[in-house]
């Protein structure tokens, strides 16, 4: 009697053991593929972007592919990427003048004169994909994330719409959905780089002003983008782990 | 060893909490979902959600498939790596089925001026007019074709 308790106990242990591993395996198997991309693993990618200013000509075709592709509001204040116009005064180069009338959407009515000595450029904005990224450590909720391949998301479902992560993004990226008060930002179309696509902005962009890159991929040319130019973060100081590289980008630009 | 004096109200406490402990982890079970922090504190099911979105843009990768002789007649312009659809839009739908959605043609007199008008924050060197002055109202395609825009 007490040998066969002694060896129930020992055999029912070792099969709750055994279930319990093979669950945890299960789960990891099953979560490893978003929906509908049999074939995407986020362990093989690490996605970042590749922004040249010298190439942007402010045309709005990425606010407008952006817009269309992942349905963001059309007014005005509700951008998941936008171009912004720089004009630097020589004899004010502290505080330049910065607009982006309707995030560029519309294009960039001529402002300034050409021969004034001042200096104008275009610089495109949008989710820097932040590797430690200050909008995810302030979600009470995890409701924002940085995924095993290297994007920033948001969890629709889980958001309570409470307005700290729109704070915490020093870039100014996010912004509140007033259909569904919840949070939204780039997601670097996700569902599209999943399946081998590049993202909205970039398919559209006819200057390759912006390429997606993927850093983990030897081949990607981004990786000849950043070991041929000097490139450079936005507020590198704040240590944010941005993985949107600008080249050309002058210092005035925040 | 002697009992305590308060023994009993100690156990009841004891059991209380341990009740409260249980109910503690079934409303955790209830309310957090299974794949609840498999990649970190977040529901490993919110990155699929994410990746289900429809598309819009079929990526110029799809128009090549059917639209080869236009690949080929951008070849060596400087329109050569502009995506299709920077300047037809949208046709995810028409890549789809072709019958069903029907591609529009751009309209030729604001197409080429999104990106050829003139301003003083373009780059140096980018190929922008001042539509007027350039061509006096006649239309940019009348001088230029858009798959392949020099004047030879």
């Amino acid at each position: 009697m007490e040998e066969t308790r002694r060896q129930f106990l020992k055999q029912s242990g070792v099969t709750v053991l055994l279930t319990g591993a093979a669950a945890l395996a299960w789960d990891h198997l099953l979560a490893g593929e978003p929906e509908k991309a049999p074939n995407y693993k986020m362990a093989d990618h690490w996605w970042a972007l590749a922004l040249d200013v010298e190439k942007c000509i402010g045309c709005g075709n990425c606010v407008r592919a952006c817009k269309a592709e992942n349905d963001v509001p059309l007014e005005p204040f509700y951008f998941r990427t936008w171009v912004e116009r720089y004009h630097v005064t020589e004899e004010d180069p502290e505080h330049p003048q910065v607009d982006s009338p309707n995030g560029g959407y519309d294009g960039f009515p001529e402002r300034y004169r050409a021969g004034d000595g001042s200096k104008n450029f275009f610089v495109p904005k949008l989710c820097n994909h932040c590797a430690h990224s200050p909008c995810v450590q302030v979600c009470p909720v995890g409701a924002t994330f940085e995924t095993p391949d290297g994007v920033v998301l948001v969890d629709k479902s889980y958001c309570l719409g409470c307005r700290y992560c729109v704070q915490a993004c020093p870039y100014g990226c996010r912004f509140i959905d007033p259909r569904t008060q919840t949070v939204d930002k780039c997601s670097l179309c996700y569902h599209r780089i999943t399946k081998g696509l590049t993202t909205a902005c970039c398919e559209t962009c006819p200057t390759g002003a912006r390429t997606l890159g993927d850093l983990k991929d030897p081949r990607d040319p981004i990786h000849e983008f950043l070991s041929k130019n000097k490139v450079h973060v936005l507020k590198p100081q704040l240590a944010t782990g941005s993985k949107a590289f600008y080249k050309g980008l002058d210092g005035t630009v925040r | 060893m002697e009992r305590f004096r308060d023994q009993e109200h100690l156990l009841r406490l004891a059991g209380l909490f341990a009740a409260g402990f249980a109910l503690f982890l079934v409303v955790r079970w209830v309310l957090i979902p299974g794949d609840f922090g498999v990649y970190g504190h977040f529901r490993a099911g919110a990155v699929a959600d994410n990746a289900a979105r429809p598309l819009r843009y079929a990526g110029r990768q799809a128009c090549g498939d059917c639209h080869g002789e236009i690949l080929e007649a951008r070849k060596g312009s400087r329109h050569e790596e502009v995506g299709c659809e920077a300047c037809h839009g949208p046709l995810r739908a028409h890549a789809e089925d072709p019958e069903a959605a029907k591609a529009q043609k751009p309209d030729g007199g604001k197409v080429c001026l999104v990106c050829h008008t003139a301003n003083v924050a373009k780059p140096e060197g980018f190929p922008a007019v001042e539509p007027k002055e350039h061509a006096g109202g006649e239309p940019c395609g009348s001088c230029h074709k858009p798959h392949h825009p020099e004047i030879s």
